[in-house]
């Protein structure tokens, strides 16, 4: 029972962090159809810069100013950057924010070095919240759930109940039209993907500390967060969100979990002896994002919630 | 349409693609393989060769990919790393005798190349049903799938030792005993100009030709009555082959290969250099293949950050020259033949003596903040001048050529601009 609600607890904060760097991710491909490649490296720089901002003043002042200093920092990547090798095309695009993955990587090293900082949960929230089963549950935890919760109805609303949405939502689908009735698209474009970036870098605040904060955050964290995106459907937020609580919770299930494949293939005469036998549950959960990625394109190409078909 | 990697503006061909005769390239690089023993290079020299052999195949295979279908994977190392992985258990099985003991070493390349078409096979099934940036991510996810299942079965993959095997067993073929590195790089050469012969042959066969249809125009390719997901996945199994036959190329050479050759990271490497090569050009990732490899050999012992300068190459190739270095060539041929290459020669000029002082600026800049926060205590000495990072000499060292090199450049765009 207990490891079950602790699973569950879990698996939905980290759920929802995932969803939080994919639904950047989503806005950014579905309004430009580019798949920011660097994102989770934006998600680094989160991190960091909240480490920094932190240092000097305080964890609050660092999870408002962390974000908006991400996604200044997206908006002169897209304003820069991206807008030049626009007309040569998306598979361009996706290569220029891969090569930006390497020159973010080595900055981060030079700026703070090559080992991991100490970004810390900040004091105020250093308690255990409860005692479930006679383990303590951290108020940190219940935090993250809290911030998540507060961006995820944000960006709900922002979206569909704002003229500001309704105009990113037209521009989404008509450019030409939206750009006909007057409406800036490449300002529309550029803040929205500053707005995708600030996200990634929302997720690194508050996941920097809950994990670790190490120039190897951004590589360990981004294919689970294209896998993510893929398996939602590329350009579907709500299919983003399906995919991304599905995987924290198998994930998080996955590290729970005691068994080994003998335990469960017992029936077909699988055994410890064998080296397939002795795998376990737990040291298979780095590959179930992966695992889950191509059993789900077998069955559906197109992703869970995927409408296009390319 | 959105998903459709391929816009309007990847459609530009190479008008010289298709009429171009290969004897002389070909030519070239045999005599410049045959050539190079004569040189009497040391044992190094002779290996870092051999690893630009290897790469030249590789890069070539992933171009079949990027650069004829159109299809971006980031994980084309999976399938040169099985091969390898496989080849070195080939390896060991000749030295036991037995039932393999008779297979030459010398054809492991071609064990390599039926292990990466049978793993193209089976992994592009799923993954080619797409193209595009969906297709680019798939192949993402299936590296990293093979990685994290790779260190789980250490019987086959060896965990963090890796495999490693000898070379020395088995029949000696044409006297060649692959012992000493000149031997091996007489296997290298063979197999290098004997995949390089082969990629050509397939860019001619009607597969190679329906590959870059589907590229440009999948539509088109699929009312034309050929299916466009099936052009992928075929060539998708060919790439995987010569991929593989890299892979045995490697397993001979460096006799020894570890889960790292499978994961993303020589993956985002071929990438790179394929790219920086040039895609539209069947030589280009030749030529990015050999500058990646001595880069990779000679900068990273000259700088820790040799991996930003890659990066920070890679996007400017991507932004101003996305025909890479063989279009450059191309490009450089064509102005040097052309009418106004008097008009075009101080432009010219102007770039690159404005590239070379940005470049400048930006070394400056990151081996100096470099050695600042490694806290090591070293200095950067360019020319044995001391550069620490809060002498005002190193600021100006720095911001000095960056400004000259904007003002370079913005003059030659305004002399473009105004004389055309």
């Amino acid at each position: 029972m207990d490891v079950i609600v602790f699973a569950l607890l879990n698996g939905t904060i980290y759920g929802l962090l995932l969803f939080m760097m994919s639904s950047g991710l989503t806005l950014i491909f579905s309004m430009m159809g580019v798949l920011n490649f660097a994102h989770a490296s934006f998600y680094m720089l989160g991190a960091y810069l909240a480490y920094t901002v932190a240092e000097a003043s305080t964890f609050w002042a660092a999870l408002f100013l962390a974000p908006v200093l991400v996604g200044l920092l997206g908006m002169a990547v897209e304003r820069w950057g991206l807008r030049k090798v626009h007309a040569n095309g998306h598979v361009a695009e996706l290569l220029f924010t891969f090569g930006l993955v390497y020159v973010i990587d080595e900055l981060v090293k030079i700026v703070w070095g090559r080992t991991a900082v100490n970004y810390r949960v900040p004091e105020e929230l250093n308690f255990p919240l409860m005692t479930l089963f006679g383990a303590d549950f951290p108020a940190y935890r219940a935090f993250i759930l809290v911030v998540a919760a507060a961006m995820l109805g944000a960006l709900w609303f922002i979206l569909n109940r704002t003229r500001a949405g309704t105009v990113i939502r037209a521009a989404l689908v008509e450019p030409d039209m939206v750009g006909c009735l007057g409406h800036n698209v490449p300002a529309i474009f550029m803040s929205v993907f500053g707005i995708g970036c600030a996200l990634a870098g929302l997720a690194g605040v508050i996941g920097g500390n809950t994990f670790i904060t190490d120039p190897a955050m951004a590589a360990q964290m981004g294919p689970i967060v294209f896998v993510v995106v893929v398996l939602g459907g590329l350009g579907s937020l709500a299919g983003a969100f399906m995919a991304a609580m599905l995987i924290g919770y198998l994930q998080t299930a996955a590290i729970s979990i005691d068994w080994s494949m003998a335990d469960i293939f017992a029936a077909a005469g699988v055994t410890e002896a064998t080296e397939f036998g002795r795998i376990s549950v737990a040291s298979l959960s780095t590959a179930i994002p992966f695992l889950l990625l191509v059993l789900v394109l077998i069955a559906r190409p197109s992703g869970l919630m995927g409408a296009r078909e390319s | 349409m959105i998903a459709d990697a391929t816009s309007r503006a990847d459609m530009r061909l190479d008008p010289e693609a298709g009429r171009a005769s290969p004897v002389l390239p070909f030519g070239v690089l045999v005599a410049v393989l045959l050539l190079i023993p004569a040189l009497d290079l040391s044992r190094s020299t002779l290996t870092l060769l051999n690893h630009c052999g290897i790469a030249m195949v590789f890069a070539l295979s992933y171009n079949m990919l990027l650069g004829k279908a159109g299809m971006l994977s980031f994980g084309h190392a999976v399938y040169f790393g099985l091969a390898g992985f496989f080849c070195l258990h080939l390896l060991g099985w000749i030295g036991e005798g037995g039932a393999f003991g008779s297979f030459p070493v010398f054809f492991l390349p071609v064990a390599g190349f039926a292990v990466g078409a049978l793993a193209g096979a089976v992994i592009g099934w799923p993954s080619c049903r797409r193209s595009g940036t969906p297709f680019a991510m798939i192949s993402l996810g299936v590296a990293e799938l093979v990685a994290a299942l790779a260190y789980m079965f250490d019987s086959a993959f060896g965990g963090e030792m890796g495999v490693s095997g000898d070379r020395m067993v088995g029949p000696e073929l044409l006297g060649l005993s692959l012992g000493p590195v000149q031997e091996v790089y007489w296997f290298v050469a063979f197999w290098t100009v004997a995949g390089c012969a082969g990629m050509h042959a397939f860019s001619r066969t009607p597969l190679g030709r329906l590959s870059e249809a589907a590229r440009d125009n999948a539509q088109r390719v699929q009312y034309v009555g050929y299916d466009p997901a099936r052009v992928r996945y075929l060539v998708f199994i060919f790439a995987g082959a010569f991929a593989g036959m890299a892979g045995g190329m490697a397993a001979v050479q460096d006799e020894i290969i570890t889960i790292d050759a499978l994961s993303l990271a020589p993956s985002g490497a071929i990438l790179i250099a394929t790219f920086v090569g040039g895609v539209r050009h069947f030589w280009g990732p030749v030529l990015g293949a050999v500058l990646m490899t001595w880069m990779e050999s000679n900068l990273s012992d000259y700088s820790e950050a040799w991996l930003l300068y890659l990066g920070v190459a890679f996007i400017l190739v991507v932004i101003y020259a996305p025909e890479g270095l063989a279009g450059a060539v191309a490009g450089a041929w064509r102005l040097a033949r052309s009418a106004d290459r008097a008009r075009m020669a101080p432009v010219l000029a102007l770039r690159l003596a404005g590239a070379g002082c940005m470049t400048a600026a930006l070394v400056v800049t990151v081996e100096a903040a470099m050695r600042w926060s490694s806290g090591h205590g070293e200095t950067f000495a360019p020319l044995g001048v001391p550069l620490p990072h809060d002498a005002p000499a190193t600021w100006i060292a720095a911001v000095v050529p960056a400004a000259a090199g904007l003002a370079l450049l913005r003059r030659a765009r305004r002399i473009e601009e105004t004389r055309t």
